[in-house]
C-alpha cells in the first residue's frame, strides 16, 4: 500500500487523483499532512498541487455526474474530516472506473460515505444561515462571530448576501480564523487583521463598539424568546435535539443558559 | 420608553403564541430591489423553544382588545388581563431590527378584533404595506385574515402578505358553537374561498402571458389551525374535517393544537391538565400520510377505526391492519408501496428505487441506506430474506416491534413524565 499525502486542499485531492491514475499503484491510503505520522512501513508519496491536473479531474468528473454531484462532492470536502477525503478519493475512482451514472448507486460504499457527509455539511450550512446572530457595530457593520463545525462560510456567503444586500456584515470563523465581509457590493474574504479591534474570545461585543440600538433589541429579542415559550408543553430533550448545546454560545437568546 | 415596549411585546407575544403556525416556508419572494430580505423556500426556524416549537417569525398580535368572547381564547373579552396595543411603527421597527440581525425570517401578525373587523384588517394592512413599500422588506410575511373583513381589504393584503390564515378554532362546527357561539365556520370558509379564487385568478393570468410582470399574491398560501382536545370530537372527525379543507380550498397546511387549558370554564379541560401532546402528535402523523404519502384519510380512519392508536404510529397501524398488503418485494415493488411499508421514508424510498436498478438489494445495503431495518423487516423481502413458509401474524409484530422500540412508542410521552 502507498499513502499520498496531501495539503487538505480541494486542488491536492483532485491531484492526487490524477496522480493514482498516472502511476496505478494499487492500493492506496490518502492523509492530510497536517495528520500525517513517518512511520517505516510502505512507501509514501507527497503531492504537489498542480492546478492543471486538478482540473482535468474536475472536468472528468463533471462529464461523468450532473452538477447536482459535483455540488456534494466540494461539500463533502468542506467537512475537512480526514476520512472523508479518502471516502472522495475512492469515490472518485468508483466514478472514473464505472459507466455514467454510477453515482445512483447508494448499495455502493462510497457513494454511500459521499452522500452521508454532503448530507452533514448540509445540515450544518442550514444551521448556520439559522444560528448566526449579527450585532450591530456602532459604524453600522453588523459583525456575527461563529464557529461551525464544518467549514461552512463558502457555502453561505451567497445567501447572506441576497438577503442583506443593503447592510454592511461580517460573519467571522473563530476557529478556522478567516472571515466573509459584504460591503454592499461584494463578498470579500478577510483574515483576522480585518477585525484586530475586536476581542474574537468573547461572544459579545463590547459597549464601546456597537450601535445604539443593540442593547435595547438585543433585549427585546430575549423577552420575546421568554414569552413564546409554553411551560405546559416543556421538552427540553426535544429542545437539544433541534437545538444542540453547542450552538448556543452565540444565540443571545440562551444567555443566561450558556 | 423602553419599559413600556418591553412590556407590551411580552403582552402581545404571551398572546399569540397559542396560534402553532410558525412556517416560513413556500414564498419565492427575491430581494431584486437590493432592499432587506429574501425568503428561503423551505424556511428557516432561527431558534427553538423548550418544548421544541420553531422559532422562524416574530409572532405577535396587534393588540390584545377583543370584542369577542371565545371561551378558548386567552384575549376573550371576558377574561381579566393586561391589555395591550402596538402602534404601526412599533411593529415595523421590531421586525427591521429583529430581521436585520438574522433572528427571524419575517412578521406573523395577527390581532383580537377592536371596534369591527374593517377597522382591525385596515390596521394590519397598513403594516405590511409600510413593510414593503416604504422598508422595500422582502422577508415573509404571514397576516392573519380577519372574519368579516371586506374582500376589497383582503385582496389589497394578498398583495403583500405570503402567507394568511383563518382559524377553524374547532374541528366541526357543532364544537365551535359550544364554545363561541357568535362564530361560525361559514365566516372562515368564505374569506378562504375567496383568496383562494383569487390566487387561482392571478396564476391563470399569468399563464397567459399576456401582462408582463403579474404581482406576487399570497404565493405561500392559506393555511388554518384546529385546537384538538377542547371539544369531544373524534381523531376521524378531526382528519376528514381537515381533509376537506385541503381539497377544498388547497390549503397549504391545517395545524393541529393541543387544548392548552386556560380557563375554569367547566365546558373544556380545566387548568393544570395536560395538553394531550402525543394525540397532536399522531394527527401530525396521519396528516404527513395523506400529504406525502399517498394515503386516503378513510384508510386511516374510517368507522370501524375512529380514533388513531397511541401505543404506535398510524402507518403502523394501517400495515397491522393490512396484512393481505405484506410482504413487499423491495427489490420489485412500485414506489407506491414501498412507501407504505413502516420504516421507510420518502428519501429511502427514492434511494431504494434508484439503488435497485444496479442489482439486487440485500439487507446490509437497506441498513446503510437508512430505513429503520428493525421496524420495516416485518414487512419486506429483499434479496437474502430467508424463505418462510408463514407469516407472522400482527399482533406478534406489534409486540416484537414495541418490546424492541424506544421511548418513541412509549405510552406516556416523555414530556409529560417530565414534568414533575
Ligand atoms: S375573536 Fe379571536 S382574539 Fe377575539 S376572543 Fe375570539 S379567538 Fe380570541
Amino acid at each position: 500500500m502507498v499513502t499520498y499525502v496531501f495539503d487538505g486542499s480541494m486542488e491536492g485531492l483532485l491531484t492526487a487523483i490524477f496522480e493514482y491514475y498516472e502511476y496505478k499503484p494499487g492500493k492506496i491510503q490518502l492523509v492530510w499532512n497536517k495528520h500525517y505520522q513517518p512511520t517505516m512501513l510502505g512507501e509514501t508519496h507527497t503531492i504537489i498541487n498542480d492546478k492543471a491536473k486538478g482540473e482535468r479531474v474536475w472536468n472528468g468528473l463533471k462529464k461523468k455526474m450532473s452538477a447536482d454531484w459535483l455540488m456534494k462532492f466540494y461539500r463533502a470536502y468542506l467537512s475537512e474530516v480526514p476520512q472523508t477525503f479518502q471516502d472522495l478519493f475512492d469515490f472518485a475512482r468508483y466514478i472514473f472506473d464505472n459507466p455514467k451514472g454510477a453515482e445512483k448507486n447508494f448499495g455502493n460504499p462510497h457513494v454511500m460515505a459521499v452522500s452521508k457527509m454532503n448530507r452533514m455539511v448540509g445540515r450544518e450550512r442550514h444551521r448556520f444561515t439559522a444560528f448566526i446572530r449579527f450585532q450591530e457595530t456602532a459604524d453600522g457593520i453588523f459583525y456575527a462571530p461563529a464557529e461551525p463545525d464544518f467549514n461552512v462560510l463558502p457555502l453561505i456567503a451567497n445567501f447572506y448576501k441576497n438577503r442583506f444586500a443593503d447592510q454592511k456584515w461580517i460573519i467571522y470563523d473563530i476557529k478556522r480564523k478567516y472571515g466573509l465581509y459584504y460591503d454592499l457590493n461584494t463578498v470579500q474574504t478577510i483574515s483576522f487583521e480585518f477585525i484586530q479591534n475586536i476581542d474574537t474570545s468573547k461572544k459579545r461585543l463590547s459597549n464601546d463598539l456597537v450601535s445604539n440600538s443593540e442593547e435595547l433589541t438585543s433585549l427585546l429579542w430575549k423577552d420575546y424568546f421568554n414569552s413564546i415559550n409554553i411551560p405546559a408543553r416543556k421538552n427540553m430533550k426535544l429542545h437539544i435535539q433541534y437545538l444542540p448545546k453547542r450552538y448556543w454560545k452565540y444565540l443571545n437568546e440562551k444567555d443566561d443558559k450558556n | 420608553m423602553s419599559d413600556r415596549i418591553r412590556e407590551k411585546l411580552s403582552i402581545l407575544a404571551d398572546a399569540a403564541k397559542y396560534d402553532v403556525s410558525c412556517s416560513s416556508s413556500g414564498s419565492t419572494r427575491k430581494n431584486d430591489n437590493k432592499g432587506l430580505g429574501d425568503s428561503s423556500a423551505s424556511g428557516i426556524c432561527h431558534s427553538y423553544t423548550e418544548d421544541g416549537r420553531c422559532v422562524s417569525l416574530l409572532k405577535i398580535l396587534l393588540t390584545n382588545h377583543c370584542i369577542y368572547d371565545c371561551a378558548f381564547c386567552v384575549s376573550r373579552k371576558s377574561n381579566d388581563i393586561k391589555r395591550a396595543a402596538f402602534t404601526v411603527d412599533e411593529v415595523v421597527n421590531l421586525t427591521i431590527n429583529f430581521y436585520r440581525r438574522n433572528y427571524i425570517e419575517g412578521l406573523f401578525l395577527s390581532s383580537g378584533i377592536f371596534k369591527d373587523a374593517d377597522f382591525t384588517m385596515e390596521r394590519l394592512l397598513r403594516i405590511v404595506k409600510k413593510l414593503r413599500l416604504e422598508e422595500r422588506f422582502n422577508g415573509y410575511i404571514h397576516l392573519k385574515t380577519i372574519p368579516g373583513a371586506s374582500p376589497e381589504l383582503l385582496s389589497e393584503a394578498g398583495l403583500y402578505a405570503d402567507r394568511m390564515s383563518i382559524n377553524l378554532e374547532m374541528p366541526t362546527e357543532r364544537g365551535l358553537k359550544l364554545l363561541a357561539p357568535d362564530k361560525s365556520h361559514d365566516e372562515v370558509k368564505k374569506p378562504l374561498g375567496f383568496i383562494q379564487n383569487t390566487i387561482t385568478k392571478f396564476k391563470d393570468e399569468k399563464k397567459t402571458g399576456l401582462i408582463k410582470s403579474i404581482p406576487k399574491f399570497v404565493p405561500a398560501g392559506q393555511s388554518t389551525q384546529m385546537v384538538i382536545g377542547a371539544t369531544p370530537e373524534t381523531d376521524m372527525e378531526i382528519m376528514y374535517s381537515a381533509n376537506q379543507y385541503y381539497k377544498d380550498y388547497k390549503l397549504k397546511r391545517v395545524y393541529y393544537s393541543g387544548y392548552i387549558p386556560i380557563s375554569y370554564d367547566d365546558r373544556m379541560p380545566q387548568i393544570g391538565s395536560q395538553p394531550p401532546l402525543l394525540r397532536e402528535n399522531r394527527l401530525y402523523q396521519t396528516d404527513w400520510l395523506m400529504r406525502f404519502y399517498g394515503f386516503e384519510v378513510q384508510e386511516l380512519l374510517n368507522p370501524k377505526n375512529p380514533h388513531l392508536d397511541t401505543d404506535i404510529d398510524p402507518k403502523l397501524s394501517w400495515a397491522l391492519r393490512n396484512p393481505e398488503q405484506f410482504p413487499v418485494d423491495i427489490n420489485t415493488a412500485d414506489y407506491r408501496m414501498i412507501l407504505r411499508i413502516p420504516g421507510i421514508g420518502t428519501q429511502s424510498a427514492l434511494k431504494i428505487i434508484q439503488a435497485r436498478k444496479f442489482g439486487k438489494l440485500r439487507s446490509d445495503q437497506l441498513k446503510k441506506i437508512g430505513i429503520a431495518y428493525n421496524r420495516a423487516k416485518f414487512f419486506i423481502r429483499c434479496a437474502d430474506s430467508p424463505y418462510q413458509l408463514n407469516d407472522p401474524e400482527p399482533q406478534h409484530i406489534k409486540h416484537l416491534i414495541l418490546s424492541e422500540s424506544n421511548s418513541k412508542y412509549l405510552k406516556v410521552p416523555q414530556n409529560q413524565l417530565s414534568l414533575f
